[in-house]
């Protein structure tokens, strides 16, 4: 990394994918390497549908917690068409992580507006580096649906330079003993992936 | 030791290491984390009041007594609380008094965004404005230390933006709880009536004149020369903002917002060739900076409204008026928050959408219940409104208004400042019809508890306000008490009660579907049978998540373009849908 330069990740989906509990998780992680880390997110409404992304940003000293629009290296859309809202954000290097689930917003369920085709295909061929797997089956297959963010979180940390013993240690930390063996499960599909 | 904390946990840590021990406050976006993080450290006593005049008022009580107090609330809840603010500005605190404003530039969950720092100049109140969590931590200790310092109550403001972000905190030790509490008798410092408050008021301008060479060294009015080309004059999260973009520029960021240290703004204004005084929301320091005679930049280039960014920063004073842009050509759906599946609300707001008549709302998550298709209700102004304007509209209509006017509010709002509305439609006597959504819970600000609840803030057992007893205690003789996911029921009674002379009110109770206590048992998911569907999409009227219609799905025979169906991972059984559809193909 560059000496003084701060980078930054928008988390982007649907409320009740545990956006915010990934971008938790991934900014203890950030601070445990040693870094600043500063994120934003709103909530408030969130549990009931709407949009939801959260803004982290770190390294040697963090000032904002938004990114200003346009300079955002990595993208991780917990939802596919998600992806789309928010391309204006990002550099034109920028890194993409797409989870490929579908999740419909009204207009699409009421049979109003057509869900987008071939996201995948219009990100590859605008941006270098698109990532893109189903989350949600690879969370089922590490034992619950719910920790597809998880599953986000393994594939990004493959983006990142924090030891893999810190991200494990914070994923202890971060679940009730009970569910800490999935989501340390969870992680490595997304390593994987 | 170093941790990842929101401003709100670091504002409720700080006051703890200060040594505050007691708080009451009202829930509300942003603000409402503060107590919930509050409450949990050891000693402790807070509270939620029913609203936030009360907070303030026991509060006021509990600094009167000795205390450091801390009263919490959302921008809009300082209106609720003005009165006694206002007042305790010219008693002074005794104790400690803090009050934190949260506002919410960009009203990500708000009515309206007005600007609260407007209040510190009104009241005559001093007003800090932290930058981030670490700032937040450090300035509630500041504001308990002015506050007792200057026997003034002190306001602490943030935004959704401080509140709600993350950053790296260093903890400190907290301060041993000092005991000062006590009988304090001085009539003519805290009885308010003209001659003793004509006293006061003099007292508040000797006060404005002590802070005003306070903050003239006040350290977190902080001067930074860099590039003596560019001067910012700035406070609060703005202030990261244009530090982002503008990392060598000079800058004077003021922790105090009001009052203004003017000798140190002409210094810094002296040192460097331009000024821009960058805020969100109202030229409130530039106004008092122009008005000092200093020539700035502010508002012909800044946005009045909205949340800045570090992008909006930069185009205003590059003067760019092209920012990023998105390959992305197509317009995508958009995801407004919607009821959650199985909400209580969407039987209600179903029923009564039939019934045709003029609906009042108020603030709650049933307020998203005006967006197509249901189009439940038609007004919503602000916390408890739905009553007096339900009954005012019935008593401007008279005759025409008679079966179609309606109110709906929820049971924790109802608390906070429904119930003198209702006293007065008991007592002017109007026809409009009041439905009390009662779901158990505050659900919008996430599940907090309330006097009808029968549990504290604190977890205690508490006594539970009966909606019923209290209802007819203030003089409403129909009442009615329903479940608003039996369709049958709910429109029978709105139509019963629509019909009545005088005012009627229904209790419609049911508890929020994500409220744990409550306990909710999810139903096995319904699904639609195919060869039953006729497409005919009255279910889809609900707008309840799980239900999509697809087309090209044809039955022989049918003149049908598609049928729905369910999502089983997102229904939880609740059978509204199920009562809804014609041709019994929801089982």
């Amino acid at each position: 990394m560059v000496d003084n330069e701060v980078k930054s990740i928008l988390f982007a989906g649907v409320g009740g994918q545990g956006i915010l509990r990934a971008s938790d998780i991934i900014c203890e992680a950030i601070m445990e390497a040693g870094l600043d880390v500063k994120k934003s997110e709103v909530h408030g409404m969130a549990q009931r549908g709407g949009c939801v992304t959260s803004h982290i940003r770190y390294g040697k000293k963090v000032y904002s917690p938004l990114a200003e629009s346009g300079s955002i290296q990595t993208l991780v859309s917990f939802e596919k068409m998600e992806a789309l809202r928010y391309l204006k954000s990002l550099r034109k290097d920028a890194a993409i992580i797409v989870n490929t689930e579908e999740i419909y917003p009204p207009a699409v369920n009421m049979g109003d507006a057509p869900y987008p085709d071939d996201v995948i295909a219009f990100l590859k061929e605008h941006y270098g580096k698109v990532i893109h797997f189903n989350a949600a089956e690879l969370a089922q297959k590490a034992g619950n649906i719910k920790t597809a963010n998880v599953v986000l979180l393994g594939a990004i940390s493959n983006l990142m330079t924090i030891d893999q013993s810190i991200w494990q240690s914070v994923i202890k930390k971060s679940f009730p003993e009970k569910l800490v063996k999935m989501n340390l499960a969870a992680f490595q599909m997304g390593i994987a992936a | 030791m170093k941790v990842l904390m929101s401003g709100n946990e670091a504002i409720a840590r700080g006051a703890y290491e200060e040594g505050v021990r007691f708080a009451a406050a009202y829930p509300g976006t942003p603000s409402t984390e503060i107590l919930e993080e509050f409450c949990k450290y050891d000693g402790v006593y807070a509270e939620w009041s029913p609203n936030e005049k009360v907070a303030v008022e026991v509060t006021i009580g509990a600094a009167l007594a000795g205390e450091k107090a801390l009263a919490v609330m959302k921008h809009v809840g300082v209106n609720v609380a003005a009165d006694p603010i206002f007042t305790v500005s010219y008693t002074g605190t005794n104790g400690a008094l803090v009050i934190v404003s949260a506002d919410d530039p960009s009203l990500h969950s708000s009515q309206n965004e007005q600007d609260n720092r407007n209040y510190a100049r009104f009241a005559k109140i001093p007003m800090l404005e932290p930058a981030d969590a670490q700032e937040a931590k450090e300035y509630i200790k500041l504001a308990f230390e002015i506050s007792e310092k200057f026997d003034t109550p002190v306001f602490l403001r943030t935004t959704t933006r401080v509140s709600h972000s993350k950053a790296v905190v260093t903890l400190t030790e907290p301060k041993k709880y000092d005991d000062k509490t006590g009988f304090t008798y001085n009539a003519d410092k805290y009885v308010m009536v003209p001659i003793n408050a004509r006293t006061q008021r003099v007292e508040v301008e000797k006060r404005q004149q002590a802070l005003k060479i306070f903050v003239e060294t006040f350290p977190e009015n902080k001067m930074e020369i860099n590039n003596p080309d560019v001067g910012i004059i700035t406070a609060g999260m703005p202030y990261n903002y244009a530090k982002e973009v503008f990392p060598d520029y000079s800058y004077l960021k003021l922790g105090m917002v009001y009052p203004l240290p003017e000798k140190l703004i002409h210094d810094f204004t002296s040192k460097v060739k331009i000024v821009y005084v960058i805020e969100e929301l109202d030229p409130f320091l530039e106004e008092q900076i122009k008005a000092m005679g200093i020539k700035v930049i502010g508002k012909e280039i800044f946005p009045y409204n909205n949340e800045f960014d570090p992008g909006i920063i930069k185009n205003a004073i590059e003067k760019k008026t092209q920012g990023a842009v998105s390959p992305y050509k197509e317009t995508l759906s958009p995801r407004p928050p919607n009821l959650c599946p199985g909400c209580p609300h969407r039987g209600l707001f179903y029923a009564l959408s039939k019934s045709k008549a003029y609906v009042h709302g108020d603030i709650g998550c049933y307020t998203l219940s005006y967006m197509k298709p249901l189009e439940g209700l038609h007004s919503c102004i602000c916390m408890g409104a739905s009553i007096g304007m339900a009954h005012g509209m019935s008593k401007a209509l008279k005759e025409k208004g008679k079966g179609k006017v309606v109110g709906v509010i929820g049971d924790s709002t109802f608390l906070h400042s429904g119930i003198t509305p209702l006293l007065n439609m008991a007592y002017n006597n109007s026809d409009a019809l009041i439905i009390i959504l009662d779901n158990s819970t505050t659900a919008m600000t996430g599940m907090q508890e309330h006097p009808g609840t029968g549990f504290t803030l604190m977890g205690k057992e508490a006594k539970k306000v009966d909606l019923k007893v209290l209802v007819s205690a203030l003089g409403i003789q129909h009442i009615k008490v329903i479940d608003p996911l039996d369709l049958k029921a709910t429109r029978s009674a709105i139509k019963e009660e629509l019909a009545k002379h005088g005012p009627s009110v229904i209790i419609a109770q049911r508890p929020c579907v994500l409220f744990k206590r409550a306990n909710i048992k999810p139903k096995p998911a319904l699904k639609v049978d195919p060869d039953k569907c006729e497409g005919c999409k009255s279910c889809l009227g609900l707008n309840c998540p799980p239900i999509s219609w697809k087309k090209g799905v044809t039955k022989k025979g049918s003149k049908r373009k598609g049928i729905s169906f369910i999502d089983e991972t997102l229904c939880n059984g609740c059978g509204l849908c199920q009562q809804v559809c014609k041709f019994g193909a929801i089982s």
